[in-house]
């Protein structure tokens, strides 16, 4: 059996500019953050991003590696905006395919199925349909006559998500209450990386989770990254909630230019382990 | 004689827009809309499905009654159609749309809000009402900049598909309660509330608005206030949300 382990910066380094980059989660819950931040460090660019966005988009927006969000909202939930989104969409620094949150799980589902497109009434009588002129709509064949929106579909060159758990050959496992679109992310792309809170035996899996709870399997999944945290500052619950202090913390810094040079030299200049060592003496300080 | 708050009127208001819905998930976004719903499933809507904003269906006792992760939201319940969404808006024009994406224009908004979020889909597949703590002009605008939930005329523009399910009952606000049973499917009032002049309500709003045969909102009554103050919010955050 393969050993698909592998380190963040491995696989990011496999990252070309102009890819098409799906990243799992929702909001600010269980996105690969330290996927992210591993693409931080690297020197690719003019990334074209698909997500149902976080602060993966906002740390992205931030060191200038988006060319393309394809999104239908960007919140940190808690805090309703993401500061950094809002600055590079107000400076006309990205461009932007907006979805309604259910065309995008159909842009999704269509790659994953290989369809060309899936129709859909949501869209319809929006001006989604006016932002994103190459959208048509398709004319049902039966006697209904129903003319609904053709969704295209959205294919990935990869996704990367994060998952409780895995064994090495990929198999990955989500504890938290919502599988969100992982899986979706995963059928519609070439490359599919899972990052995991801890890689465990295979027949350890079902341990803490219920066979349900196996979302991939893997022969949808290319690369495992053990990454205890990595969801941080997200949720990745049951194993740990948001860090509200410290996402309190990012937006505050993100909405002021003078302060984010700070906060960017203290916690992304160095790797994922300094990343997680200056977090802890944040949550140490504010004690 | 009732001394209820603005608040504590504006969540009756809201639990009233659930009158009738039955066995019906009911998804309210902000405080005072979920005050309102599970106010009214503990008392003339008990059979209302509620959920804790991630995927659990809560009952009214607490008990988890049910699982609806957001795929299942988007790709089955809102195409299925059994739901009421109230949600919040930034802008509302004289028809119904709604807009929760951008301020200004799209290519380059002056203020990047949420994005459409689910309101194009929910629009047009299930009964949809908006929330509106400060009634004012920047809201209550003569066209919105992005059309996330669709109004009246963009449905009936995009023809049949559009408004076959299309269903946007009423807006509830810091003022007053609005449908869009007026001219055209204009926005006319229902109600206002206790205290609010007309006047108040033209001077809020930057369109032409239908006020006659307006009514007063109903008060709530004894229990439901005993419920909202010791039972639903007894921190008072409804009062930082709506000022009296």
């Amino acid at each position: 059996m393969a050993d698909k382990t592998a380190t963040a910066d491995e696989v990011v380094a496999g990252l070309e500019d102009g890819m098409t980059i799906g990243i799992g989660g929702w909001g600010s819950r269980r996105k690969p953050m330290s996927l992210v931040r591993a693409i931080l460090r690297s020197p690719v660019k003019d990334l074209t991003v698909v997500s149902y966005g976080g602060p993966d988009i906002g740390l992205l927006a931030s060191a200038g590696k988006l060319r393309r969000v394809v999104f239908g909202f960007v919140t940190l939930d808690s805090i309703p905006f993401d500061p950094w989104f809002g600055r590079v969409r107000e400076s006309g620094a990205v461009e932007v395919t907006e979805y309604d949150e259910g065309m995008f799980a159909a842009a999704l589902s269509a790659a994953a199925q290989r369809l060309p497109f899936l129709p859909t009434r949501a869209g319809l009588g929006s001006d989604v349909l006016r932002v994103n002129p190459g959208l048509r709509t398709v004319r049902s064949p039966y006697a209904d006559g129903e003319e609904l929106v053709a969704v295209p579909a959205q294919e990935l060159d990869v996704a990367f998500v994060h998952l409780n758990r895995a064994d090495a050959r990929g198999n990955a496992q989500y504890l938290g209450p919502d599988p969100y679109f992982d899986d979706l992310f995963c059928l519609a792309a070439k490359q599919r990386i899972v990052s995991v809170e801890k890689v465990v035996e295979t027949g350890d899996l079902l341990d803490e989770g219920p066979v349900q709870s196996l979302l991939l399997n893997r022969s949808t999944v290319d690369a495992v990254v053990e990454a205890p945290r990595g969801a941080h500052f997200t949720t990745a619950v049951p194993d740990y909630g948001r860090d509200e202090a410290f996402q309190r913390h990012y937006a505050e810094c993100a909405k002021d230019p003078e302060r984010w040079p700070g906060f960017a030299d203290r916690f992304l200049s160095g790797d994922e382990r300094a990343y997680q060592k200056e977090v802890a003496r944040f949550a140490e300080e504010a004690k | 004689m009732n001394d209820a708050s603005r608040a504590e009127v504006a969540i009756v208001a809201v639990a009233e827009l659930f009158r009738g819905d039955g066995e019906l998930l009911v998804s309210p976004m902000g405080l005072v809309p979920s005050i309102g719903a599970r106010l009214a499933r503990l008392t003339f809507e008990p059979d209302l499905l509620l959920s804790d904003g991630e995927a659990y269906l809560l009952d009214a006792g607490g008990a988890v009654e049910g699982w609806q992760p957001f795929r299942k939201m988007l790709e089955m319940i809102v195409p299925h159609g059994r739901r009421h969404v109230v949600m919040g808006a930034n802008q509302i024009d004289r028809y119904g749309n709604q807009n929760i994406s951008a301020i200004g224009d799209h290519e380059r908004p002056v203020k990047q809000l949420l994005g459409v979020r689910g309101a194009p889909g929910n629009t047009v597949n299930h009964r949809t009402s908006y929330w509106v703590p400060r009634h004012s002009r920047r809201v209550f605008v003569p066209s919105v900049d992005v059309v996330s939930g669709v109004g009246y005329d963009n449905a009936a523009k995009a023809g049949p598909s559009a408004q076959r399910f299309h269903d946007v009952h009423r807006v509830v606000t810091n003022l007053g309660v609005f449908d869009f049973g007026g001219q055209d499917h204009g926005m006319r009032a229902v109600s206002l509330h206790l205290g609010v002049e007309a006047a108040e309500v033209v001077e809020a709003t930057s369109f032409e608005i239908e006020l006659d045969g307006a009514g007063v909102t109903r008060l709530p009554s004894a229990e439901e206030l005993r419920l909202i103050r010791e039972v639903l919010d007894p921190s008072g955050s409804r009062d930082r949300e709506v000022r009296s």
